[in-house]
């Protein structure tokens, strides 16, 4: 149907770096939410203070500006933290590294708020049940409250993470080689922009979908314990 | 939360790396900037550029490695971060620039010109009103910024880009450095379009940059260079690229 | 930080921030005029009526804004059929390319907001609405809409500031919005960190003023809540 000219296998390559970048960006951002979650939900104010500043301006700047502060500012703030600890050498982020942080960070903004909500949502009488058992409260977390959240948190993560794929296309600005980059060099040989850009966005398409499939199969296996109880 | 922060680290430290000043020499280059440096097809960069990197590089006995590709307008940025450790980017030697880096002696040299559609009758010493191009952080920009007050300035990411909305009309004047210029008007898309009035900045030199500090390996590459122009490479991988001298 | 450059830079940085503003704004009327009819049309129970406009939500939610800037932009250049027609005087313009696609994308995720909103409206009201005579067109522009928009109003106000921060992509094709001068001041500054840094505040600044008057809005209509 298209004719890549030769250039198929390096957009097959982005493709594959698109889908590398965005499971990246959603583990650090998976952990950048719990975090902002833990730290706004805490009984101490200064933790509730950083959570609240970081999902503010976080969530304020666009994630282009995210990407590029990290690319550029990551390094320095390693480096000063390096020398502090006494390493002389130079720490390097490469591209990868710096989408993948810059798109967890934005994306754990809005998780933050996702699992603060479905953290609170848990029925305080089953904690109170956890705590006459005698469980600790690590394990609380981790038995009672964390697999609960997550069901409760999947419908807005799903969303979340939709987002997070359309954003990967960001990290072409900082010439990391996916979809868009790739594409873009297709584009420079062949002078034939609304072949590629077509084939990129129906390559998008195509992923958003597969995972919004995958996303309402995650929820019903996620339900299924629920759905019983009810029925 | 220590298993948390474990793995957070694992996961970001896959991309960080300490880099030891003694590893090899990476050479930072754009690959958007044909026939001086492009991205082919099996994704690896390619051009006068890149051929005189590596002769530079067989000539030192040094082992090297391209970084490409990078966005031009923060390419000195990168230098400066040490993502690379010497651009060879078709990069002019300019003032602005060395209050940022330092330039190796030139190894090809320039001029600024501007490119039209034939026959559109454009006067170049009138450009009031028309819409100029030129790609963001180069010598052109900052002529276009510096001497053509009221024009309609466009400013791209990569000079292809320029290229695409000089082809579709978006754009009815290139200012642009005249080499990568004369390589478009022979191509395809190029073919329409020829240069208009004289060149505009006629001493641009064109020199590899590395940072400041780095005195020792600018001495080095500046040695290197004089051997392989005096050795014949230079003219080889010259008349590869083009039918005359650029040195 | 380099603080004087950082002053040095603001009247610049403003200019461009007034930029964003104009085509943050002006998007986002197009893009809810695009989006009142295309939800009226997904929320309908005809299946031909409702999933025609899919196929224009389902590119523009799920595609990158970047792809589709591109796409129209640079992409549409490549036929000469487009080139000589009689609306390329006007689709040149980087500005109106803009625009055009901002309001689609936003429009497209503005549709989806409403027809949510205008399928939880309580049947109650519907039925009391035809119960006292009122015609379709009537029910719909005095009970489901006023009352649609309403619930919507917070969703809705989010995705206005995710088309504020999704606007930082009009500098990839030329335009001089507040991330393009940032871009086209670090080019010769080499100061990236602090550019960033003073976009990001300004930026910041714009959704802090957005949120404070889109609560008064909200407020105001939701007034009879109180």
């Amino acid at each position: 149907m298209f004719d890549f000219q030769g250039f198929g296998p390096q957009i097959a390559y982005g493709a594959w770096m698109t889908i590398q970048v965005a499971f990246g960006g959603l583990l650090i951002g998976l952990v950048f939410g719990l975090l902002g979650a833990g730290a706004k939900l805490s009984p101490y104010a200064f933790l509730r203070g950083i959570g609240q500043s970081y999902t503010t301006v976080v969530r304020g700047i666009p994630e282009i500006l995210i990407v590029l502060l990290v690319y550029f500012g990551g390094e320095d703030i390693l480096n000063r933290i390096g020398d502090q600890l006494g390493y002389d050498g130079y720490i390097e982020i490469n591209v990868f590294a710096a989408g993948i942080t810059a798109l967890g960070v934005s994306f754990g903004a809005y998780a933050t708020e996702v699992f603060r909500g479905a953290i609170q949502s848990v029925p305080r009488g089953q904690i109170e049940a956890a705590i006459a058992c005698g469980m600790q409260s690590h394990q609380i977390f981790w038995r009672i409250t964390l697999p609960q959240a997550m069901r409760l948190a999947l419908p807005g993560l799903g969303n979340l993470f939709q987002c997070l794929l359309k954003d990967t296309s960001l990290v072409s600005l900082i010439s990391l080689p996916e979809l868009m980059r790739n594409s873009g060099i297709a584009i420079a040989n062949t002078k034939e922009p609304f072949t590629f850009y077509f084939i990129a966005a129906l390559i998008y398409l195509t992923i958003t979908s597969v995972v919004l499939l995958g996303q309402i199969y995650a929820e019903k296996w996620a339900n299924k314990g629920v759905q019983r109880a009810n029925s | 939360m220590k298993k948390i922060a474990i793995a957070l680290a694992a996961v970001i430290g896959l991309g960080v790396s300490m880099a030891n000043a003694a590893d090899k020499l990476r050479i930072g280059t754009e690959g958007a900037y044909p026939p001086f440096n492009g991205i082919d097809k099996e994704g690896k960069a390619f051009g006068f550029d890149v051929d005189i990197a590596n002769a530079l590089c067989a000539e030192m006995k040094a082992e090297c490695e391209i970084v490409a590709p990078l966005e031009w307008d923060s390419i000195i940025i990168g230098l400066n971060k040490k993502k690379y450790d010497a651009i060879v980017a078709s990069m002019s030697i300019t003032e602005e620039r060395k209050k940022a880096v330092a330039f190796t002696d030139p190894y090809y040299s320039n001029n600024l010109t501007m490119v039209a559609k034939k026959g559109a009758n454009i006067d170049p010493n009138n450009l009031k009103g028309k819409s100029v191009g030129a790609q963001r952080a180069t010598i052109s920009a900052n002529y276009v910024t510096d001497n053509m007050k009221d024009v309609d300035a466009k400013l791209y990411d990569t000079q292809e880009n320029a290229y695409l909305d000089l082809a579709s009309g978006r754009v009815e004047v290139l200012v642009s450095d005249k080499l990568p210029a004369y390589d478009w008007l022979r191509s395809e898309q190029g073919a329409g379009f020829e240069f208009i009035g004289d060149a505009i900045d006629v001493n641009d030199k064109i020199g590899i940059a590395v940072r400041k500090k780095d005195d020792d390996l600018r001495m080095k590459l500046n040695a290197a260079l004089k051997a392989i122009v005096a050795n014949g490479t230079y003219e080889k991988i010259n008349a590869k690229y083009f039918p005359f001298s650029i040195f | 930080m380099n603080w004087e450059e950082i002053f040095i830079a603001l009247p610049k940085l403003w200019d461009g921030a007034l930029v964003t503003m104009e085509l943050v704004l002006i998007s986002c009327l197009i893009g809810f005029v695009i989006a009142v009819p295309v939800a009226l049309m997904r929320a309908s129970n005809n299946w031909w009526v409702s999933n025609v406009p899919l196929i224009y939500t389902f590119f523009f939610r799920g595609t990158p804004l970047l792809v589709q800037l591109f796409l129209f932009y640079y992409g549409a250049a490549q036929f000469d059929a487009v080139r000589d027609s009689m609306f390329w005087p006007i689709f040149k313009e980087a500005y109106v390319c803009a625009l055009v696609v901002f309001a689609l994308n936003t429009g497209a995720y503005t549709a989806e907001i409403f027809r949510g909103a205008i399928q939880t409206v309580p049947h109650g009201e519907i039925e009391a609405g035809i119960a006292i005579g009122m015609t379709k067109p009537t029910l719909y522009r005095r009970i489901v809409l006023p009352r649609a928009i309403r619930m919507a109003l917070p969703a809705y106000g989010n995705e206005i500031i995710l088309m504020l921060k999704s606007s930082a992509l009009a500098y990839t094709i030329t335009l001089l919005d507040l991330t393009g001068v940032t871009r086209t001041i670090i080019a010769r500054n080499y100061l990236a960190i602090e550019m960033y840094f003073a976009a990001g505040v300004i930026y910041l600044l714009l959704t802090f003023v957005f949120i404070q008057v889109w609560m008064r809005i909200e407020k105001r209509l939701m007034r009879f809540q109180a």
